[in-house]
């Protein structure tokens, strides 16, 4: 039996929660007291890679249609890149701050992808607004790396970086699978 | 509590408050979870259970949202705050 597509979004929303918290910590004590203990330097990138080979899976059970299947290999696939990336320039062996382009660009595919693949009309349900939602935070979230790949160790990335992982888990902990895009308040179709 | 808070004390100026914040994150989001709970307590399959799997129990937003908070709090936090004081004990006065 295949678990409801929210109760998916629930748990990825607690991982985006989760690299949000690890985010904010990194802002709010700095990376040299952060990186001091090497297990958690290695948690985001860590988990971001996980979460790519996770949403392999979920792309697994998304063949009942090949547009979320496409969806969810091409988020898997960011997720991967950006992971990997993440865990070289933490190791040393890239050192360019020009490797945030890579985090930029799978942050840019999967908004896009949200928003692509998303075929209701945007305010049929809450799940359908969430999409567009979430796809265009991501897509404006860019702006994070793209600064960070242009002018390095500067607060405001950072901080948007964070604030967009804590943003995506608040959106995707308000997914529901079939409900009103404002609840009680009736707005929005089923 | 006491010997945290003389410790914070002797840190220097900027890692207290620091200390401070990595301490609150934890307990502000399993506040939020609790808050969430109360105001949607339909979300809380726990208070009626019956004909629910173990999953569908556990797998609940506002219960998620504490997991993580208290994850945080006894994993990440107490290592980040002993390394800022151990940085505020070895920085100049």
């Amino acid at each position: 039996m295949l678990p409801p597509a929210e109760t998916a979004h629930w748990l990825a929303a607690s991982v985006a929660l989760m690299i949000g918290l690890l985010l904010l910590s990194e802002l709010i004590v700095g990376p040299e007291v952060f990186r001091r203990r090497p297990w958690r330097s290695y948690l985001w990138p860590s988990v971001a890679l996980v979460s790519g080979v996770l949403l392999w899976v979920i792309a697994i059970f998304s063949t009942f249609s090949t547009i979320h299947l496409l969806a969810h290999a091409v988020w898997a696939q960011a997720a991967m890149v950006a992971g990997a990336v993440e865990l070289a320039v933490l190791r040393g062996k890239l050192r360019s701050p020009r490797w945030s382009l890579v985090t930029a660009g799978a942050l840019l595919v999967s908004g896009a992808a949200f928003l692509i693949h998303e075929q209701n009309p945007w305010l049929y349900s809450r799940a359908a607004f969430l999409h567009h939602v979430i796809g265009w935070t991501l897509v404006v979230a860019v702006l994070f790396p793209l600064g960070e790949a242009i002018r390095p160790r500067r607060f405001v990335w950072a901080a948007g970086f964070a604030a967009t992982f804590v943003a995506l888990a608040v959106l995707l902990y308000a997914d529901r699978d079939g409900a009103e895009i404002f609840g009680r308040f009736g707005l929005g179709g089923r | 509590m006491r010997q945290r808070r003389a410790r914070l004390r002797r840190g220097t100026p900027r890692s207290a408050p620091r200390a401070l914040a990595i301490q609150l994150l934890g307990p502000l989001t399993m506040l939020a979870g609790i808050v969430w709970a109360i105001a949607q307590p339909y979300r809380i399959v726990l208070l009626e259970h019956h004909g629910k799997s173990l999953y569908e129990l556990v797998v609940q937003p506002p219960l998620l949202v504490v997991a993580v908070g208290l994850l945080y709090a006894l994993v990440i936090a107490p290592g980040l705050v002993a390394d800022l004081e151990a940085e505020g004990d070895a920085s100049p006065r």
